[in-house]
C-alpha cells in the first residue's frame, strides 16, 4: 500500500518534469517565432517597391546624330540600365543592359564591333543581342527603338 | 613607505575579494604550451586576436566621418582619405587590416587542420573557429560595398547574384540583403547595419566562447610530440612565457601591417554608377577570387543543372569537409587520418591555384 503511494508519487513528479521539459522548449519554440515574425517582415523589402520606377513606357534619347554608326551607348531606361546599338547597316537596336549570366551590365565594344560583359567576358550581337560567346545563357531582353523627328525613342520591348 | 606599501596591498585585497583575480590566474598559469618544430603556428590566433581588435579601433574611427548613403558614402571616404588628417592611415590601416587578418585566419584554420587540433575534445572549438572566419568573411564582403565605387559595386552585384541562384531559398535571401530587385540606397542601408551592427555583436559571442574553450581544454599536441617520452617533451607556460612571447609577435606584426599602410595606403575606385557598364577588371577581394574563377569555368549549362548552382554545389560539399573532419578523423584510424590530411591538402592547393589563377586572369 505504501509503496503504491510511493510510485505513483514518483510517477507523477517524473510526469511533471516530462511535462515542463517538453513545455518548456515548445513555449520557446512558439515565442521564438512569435517574435521572429515580426522581424522577418520588418527587413523584407515590399515587393514591386524597386519596380514601378522600372515601368516607364518610353525614353527619349536625343538627336539620331548623338549615336554614330558603329558605336553604343548606356542609358538608363527607368530604373533598369540600358544600351542602344548603332549598326553600320544603319538600323538602331536597343537592349535591357542586364547581362543574361550574372546581372552585370555589358558595353558595346567599337574594338570587335559586339556587345560585350567585363565581368566574366560574355559576347553579345549587337543586331539580335544573341549571346554569342562566353557563359551567358541567353540573349539580351530586347528593348525598341524609334526615331521620331530626328530623335531615338527607345520603349518597352 | 610602509603606509604606502600596506595601502596597495590592502587594495589588492579589496580587488581580489570582488573580482577573484587568483582563479583567472590559475586557469592561465595551468596551461602549458608545447614546444616543438610546429610551435610557430600556436601564434596565429593571437594575431588574428590582435588584428580584430586594429579592426575594431580603426572601424569605429571611420564612423566618425563615414555617411553610408549612395550620395554620400563615396565623398565621405574622398574627404577621410584627402581632408581629415591621418584619415588615409586609418582608412588603409582598416582595410589592409581586413585583408591581413582573413591570411591570418586562414593560416591559423589550415595549422590546425594539419597538426589535427579539431580531434576530441575540440570539435565544437573547432567549428566554432569555422563560424568565426565565415563571419570575417561576411565582414569583407560587407564592408567592400560601403565605399561605393564602381568595382565593388558589381562584384557586390555578382555576389548577390550567385547567392540568388541557391535553390528553394536564395532568391528570398538575396532580395533581403538587397532591399529590393536591385542594388541601392537599401542594400547599402543595410550592409553597414550589418557591418557595423549585427556581425560585430555576433562576433565578440563567438570569440568569447572560443577563446574560453581555448583556455579550457589547453593547447592540442600533434601526434609526434604526442608520441615523444614524457622526459622528451616540454611545455613552457602559458602565463606569464608565452603570453609575452605573444605580446612581442603582436608588436611585430603590427609594425608590419603599418609599414604596408604606409608605404600603399589603399586605393579607391571611381564613384559607382548603377546605370553605366561594369567596369574592365572587375574582382571580388582576393578571398573570393578563387571561387570566382572556380565558378567562370563551369559552363552556363551542366546536363540538366544550371552551371552556376551546380559549381555552387560542388563547392559547398567540398568546403563542408572541415566541418565534417571531427566526426570523420578521430584518431582511431590511421587511414582516415590520411585521407583527412589529403583532403586538406586538396582544399589549399585547389584554393591557392585558383585564387592565383584568378589573379591573373
Ligand atoms: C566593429 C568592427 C568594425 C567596424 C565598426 C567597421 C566599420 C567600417 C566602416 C565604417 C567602413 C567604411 C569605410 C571604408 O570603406 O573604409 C568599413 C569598411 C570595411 N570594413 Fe569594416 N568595420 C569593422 C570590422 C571589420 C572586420 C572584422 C573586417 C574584415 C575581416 C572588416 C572589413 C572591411 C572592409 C574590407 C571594408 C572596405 C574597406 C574599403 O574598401 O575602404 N571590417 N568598416
Ligand atoms: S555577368 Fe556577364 S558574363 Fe558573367
Amino acid at each position: 500500500m505504501n509503496e503504491q503511494v510511493c510510485s505513483q508519487k514518483k510517477c507523477r513528479n517524473l510526469s511533471r518534469a516530462d511535462f515542463l521539459g517538453l513545455a518548456v522548449p515548445t513555449f520557446a519554440a512558439f515565442w521564438t517565432m512569435m517574435a521572429g515574425y515580426p522581424i522577418y517582415r520588418y527587413l523584407l523589402p515590399k515587393p514591386g517597391e524597386g519596380e514601378a520606377q522600372s515601368k516607364v513606357g518610353s525614353v527619349t534619347l536625343g538627336a539620331v546624330g548623338e549615336v554614330p554608326a558603329g558605336t553604343g551607348k548606356n542609358f538608363r531606361f527607368g530604373s533598369t540600365p540600358a544600351i542602344i546599338t548603332h549598326t553600320e547597316d544603319g538600323e538602331f537596336h536597343a537592349f535591357k543592359a542586364i547581362c543574361t549570366h550574372l546581372g552585370c551590365t555589358v558595353q558595346f565594344r567599337e574594338d570587335t564591333d559586339q556587345i560585350w560583359c567585363a565581368c566574366h567576358g560574355g559576347c553579345y550581337d549587337p543586331t539580335s543581342g544573341k549571346n554569342i560567346a562566353g557563359p551567358p545563357p541567353k540573349p539580351l531582353e530586347p528593348l525598341k527603338v524609334a526615331v521620331v523627328d530626328g530623335k531615338i525613342v527607345v520603349s518597352q520591348g | 613607505m610602509t603606509s604606502e606599501s600596506s595601502r596597495i596591498t590592502g587594495l589588492r585585497a579589496w580587488l581580489e575579494t570582488r573580482l577573484r583575480l587568483s582563479e583567472g590566474l590559475k586557469l592561465a598559469e595551468k596551461k602549458e604550451v608545447p614546444i616543438h618544430k610546429h610551435s610557430v603556428w600556436y601564434y596565429m590566433g593571437g594575431i588574428a586576436l590582435m588584428l580584430l581588435l586594429v579592426q575594431f579601433a580603426s572601424g569605429i574611427l571611420l564612423m566618425v566621418y563615414y555617411i553610408p548613403g549612395i550620395e554620400s558614402a563615396h565623398a565621405c571616404i574622398l574627404k577621410i582619405n584627402s581632408q581629415v588628417d591621418f584619415g588615409w592611415f586609418f582608412r588603409s590601416l582598416h582595410s589592409w587590416g581586413a585583408n591581413f587578418l582573413i591570411l591570418v585566419l586562414f593560416a591559423h584554420l589550415f595549422s590546425c587542420y594539419f597538426m589535427k587540433a579539431y580531434r576530441k575534445p575540440r570539435e565544437i572549438t573547432w567549428i566554432s573557429g569555422l563560424l568565426l572566419l565565415g563571419i570575417s568573411m561576411a565582414f569583407g564582403f560587407t564592408g567592400y560595398l560601403l565605399p561605393w565605387d564602381d568595382v565593388s559595386f558589381f562584384a557586390t552585384k555578382i555576389g548577390l547574384d550567385i547567392a540568388s541562384k541557391m535553390p528553394v531559398i536564395g532568391e528570398h535571401l538575396a532580395s533581403l540583403l538587397r532591399g529590393g530587385d536591385a542594388i541601392g540606397q537599401a542594400t547599402l542601408s543595410r550592409f553597414f547595419m550589418i557591418h557595423v551592427a549585427a556581425l560585430p555583436v555576433l562576433l565578440l559571442a563567438l570569440l568569447g566562447g572560443h577563446l574560453l574553450l581555448v583556455q579550457v581544454h589547453g593547447m592540442s599536441e600533434p601526434e609526434s610530440f604526442k608520441k615523444l617520452e614524457t622526459e622528451k617533451k616540454s611545455y613552457e607556460k602559458f602565463f606569464p612565457n608565452f603570453l609575452l612571447k605573444d605580446v612581442l609577435v603582436w608588436l611585430l606584426a603590427l609594425n608590419a601591417l603599418a609599414a604596408l599602410v604606409t608605404l600603399s595606403p589603399w586605393g579607391i575606385g571611381p564613384e559607382a554608377d548603377p546605370f553605366g557598364p561594369a567596369p574592365l577588371g572587375i574582382k571580388p577581394e582576393w578571398y573570393f577570387l578563387a571561387e570566382f574563377q572556380f565558378l567562370k569555368l563551369v559552363p552556363a549549362k551542366l546536363g540538366p543543372l544550371e552551371g552556376e548552382l551546380a559549381g555552387i554545389a560542388f563547392m559547398l560539399l567540398f568546403a563542408l569537409g572541415l566541418v565534417a573532419a571531427p566526426f570523420y578523423d578521430k584518431g582511431d584510424s590511421k587511414l582516415k587520418s590520411r585521407i583527412a590530411t589529403i583532403y586538406g591538402v586538396l582544399l589549399l592547393l585547389g584554393m591557392i591555384i585558383f585564387t592565383v589563377w584568378g589573379a591573373f586572369s
